[in-house]
């Protein structure tokens, strides 16, 4: 769906973006009230560049930006509300507290005027508490945590009674611990507000996390939308896989194909591979193909299943990490001459025993082996060297 | 004691730091936050003064308002009297030899307030004129306090600028400075020193109560 298909009952937030300098932007968003979308890429790729012309605080060379039925921004016809007059609710990266102002009078500065001042006050005392402030009204800012500064930010973006609420990496000043709970906060909250909210984030984590729609921006171009299982499981490029960091990212070239069947077979490395049918492909094209980390099934040696017959290859254990439960473990596959990744609970790891330089066999499932255009896996030009993204493979 | 010229130095003071406290504000702001081709040209210009000689200051202040230049016939057609040897062009005189004075410490003010504060304010509705009276002014009124206080001190003790442009005539442009350098040169000892340590004093009281609000609007 494109911005000139968008019929006046949309309600969301609408934004189309182009521009070659000084920041290059082919960008177009669309966001639905009461849903969160995460826009994800490495430094430089736009994503606060896009924040701040929904805002008002940037403008594009060429661009629209609709919020329900108000226009706020049309290039083309000059036509350019200010910031003041669009109802947005921003909380910065780095909270940007006005320093001399109790939290209340922050919260306060944010009503608005038409409010009279007994009401200004209430309304913001009332969204003080519903940010669990309440207590602080009289502090000053640098009185208060990192959490406590980002939650009297967020009240103060909802003062407004924002049309959108903007998050700039707002929880990337604050520790892990605060961070993690300051996302279950602002899930909570933000799923009681029917307005489209837009989260910037470095963190893949927290965007699968928070997000209902992740849209994956490189060089101010937005790349690909969709739910962030749908990213991670079904990029439309290699330079999305990368940049969402899949792991288990392969070459190989299309071996046969059986529509009837739901089946296309990939030959990769010598290796027959079975994936669901991908009729876009033809015989002999080269492809790319990836599977999520958490679809790689390991045959436990005490119970043989029906899945092992699916797939199935072997390797060699060459690294195994665990972090919050789930074993990241590696492994190096002599037949596709590749290592892959599989995810694991840890008491799975426990259960079988283990541990680098274990061999262990183990099932692609079909249905999750993703195809995608080939191209070239060692190329660099396409994701930029300092990308935090690409994984050293 | 000279009192006449005392409170003359108060008065050009006073007039100096008033035009200064409004072109300060806006020459700060603007240098704080804008960039521009020439820029450095600019913030060069308005630091000159710091650097320059006092006698050269006010000799190029003769040349240009003097009655053959075109600014100082064009302000004599207009006033109907020229800005040399008058109170009007000591204030004038004192405005730029002090402008850096004023400018330096906003400038430093303005500085250091984050973009994101100011995006902050718009954000919450708040229209450019309100956020400049409600966040920015709170935040850089310690700079503008050190403006002030540096550019009375500094224009209370003048002296190069002033004898050039104002010739020390008494009870129109005969300043404090000025009138102890002539109490010198008449060898009254007493007066000359009585009005030294006034301005001694008064100089202390100005850079104590610079640091110390400096301070107090840090915490």
């Amino acid at each position: 769906m494109t911005l000139d298909l968008i019929d006046h009952s949309w309600t969301g937030l609408h934004i189309r973006v182009q521009q070659s300098h000084p920041i290059p932007l082919d960008a177009e968003l669309l966001c639905e009230p009461g849903k969160l979308t995460a826009l994800v890429g490495p430094s430089g790729s736009g994503k606060t560049t896009l924040l701040r012309s929904i805002a008002g605080l940037y403008r594009p060379r060429h661009g629209k930006v609709r919020c329900g039925a108000k226009q706020w921004l049309d290039t083309e016809r000059d036509f350019d509300i200010p910031t003041q007059k669009r109802r947005v609710g921003f909380v910065f990266q780095d909270f940007a507290l006005f320093p001399h102002m109790t939290v209340l009078d922050n919260v306060k500065i944010a009503v608005h005027p038409s409010t009279d001042r007994p009401n200004s006050t209430k309304h913001a005392i009332d969204v003080l508490r519903r940010v669990n402030l309440t207590g602080l009204e009289h502090r000053y800012p640098k009185m208060l945590s990192g959490g406590q500064q980002q939650r009297v930010a967020l009240a103060r973006a909802l003062a407004r009674e924002p049309a959108v609420l903007l998050l700039d990496e707002p929880f990337s000043a604050v520790d892990q611990v605060t961070r993690r709970k300051l996302r279950l906060q602002t899930l909570q909250l933000t799923r009681r507000l029917n307005i489209p909210i837009v989260l910037v984030t470095h963190d893949l984590d927290e965007a699968a996390m928070l997000a209902d729609q992740m849209c994956v921006l490189h060089r101010g171009q937005t790349l690909q939308c969709g739910t962030p299982e749908e990213i991670r499981e079904r990029p439309t490029s290699t330079l999305v896989a990368r940049l969402v960091d899949i792991r288990n990212l392969f070459e190989g070239s299309v071996a046969e194909q059986k529509p009837d069947e739901d089946l296309t077979r990939l030959n990769c490395n010598g290796c027959s591979i079975d994936a669901r049918c991908f009729a876009e492909f033809n015989v002999n094209d080269k492809v790319c193909w990836c599977i999520s980390p958490s679809s790689v099934l390991l045959h436990s040696r005490l119970r043989p299943s029906n899945g092992e017959k699916e797939n199935p290859f072997s390797g060699e254990i060459i690294e195994l990490v665990t972090i919050a439960g789930i074993s990241s473990v590696t492994v190096d596959c002599e037949e596709l001459n590749a290592c892959l990744t599989m995810d694991l609970p840890r008491h799975v790891v426990f259960r079988n025993q283990l541990s680098v330089g274990y061999r262990i066999s183990f099932s692609l499932l079909k249905d999750s082996i993703h195809l995608m255009p080939w191209k070239p896996l060692n190329d660099s030009k396409d994701a930029d060297n300092d990308d935090p993204y690409v994984s050293l493979k | 004691m000279d009192w006449q010229a005392f409170y003359l130095s108060i008065k050009l003071s006073t007039y100096t730091v008033a035009i200064l406290l409004l072109l300060g504000l806006i020459i700060a702001r603007w240098l704080a936050w804008r960039d521009f081709a020439g820029k450095g040209l600019v913030e060069g210009i308005v630091a000159l003064p710091l650097v320059l000689p006092p006698t050269v200051l006010g000799y190029y202040m003769l040349v240009v308002l003097g009655r053959q230049s075109p600014l100082g016939m064009a302000i004599e057609s207009i006033t109907g009297q020229t800005l040399v040897f008058s109170f009007a062009g000591l204030v004038f005189a004192s405005v730029v030899y002090s402008l850096p004075f004023a400018v330096q410490p906003m400038l430093r003010a303005f500085e250091a307030i984050p973009q994101t504060l100011r995006e902050a304010a718009w954000c919450s509705g708040l229209t450019r004129w309100s956020t400049f009276w409600r966040v920015e002014m709170p935040l850089v009124k310690g700079g503008v306090f050190s403006a002030m206080a540096l550019s009375f001190a500094h224009t209370m003790g003048e002296f190069g600028v002033v004898l050039m442009v104002g010739g020390g005539i008494p009870g129109q442009t005969r300043t404090i400075s000025i009138a102890i350098f002539d109490r010198v040169q008449s060898f009254d000892a007493e007066a000359a020193g009585l009005m030294s340590i006034v301005l001694l004093l008064f100089a202390f009281c100005t850079v104590s109560l610079v640091y110390v609000f400096g301070r107090d609007s840090q915490r």
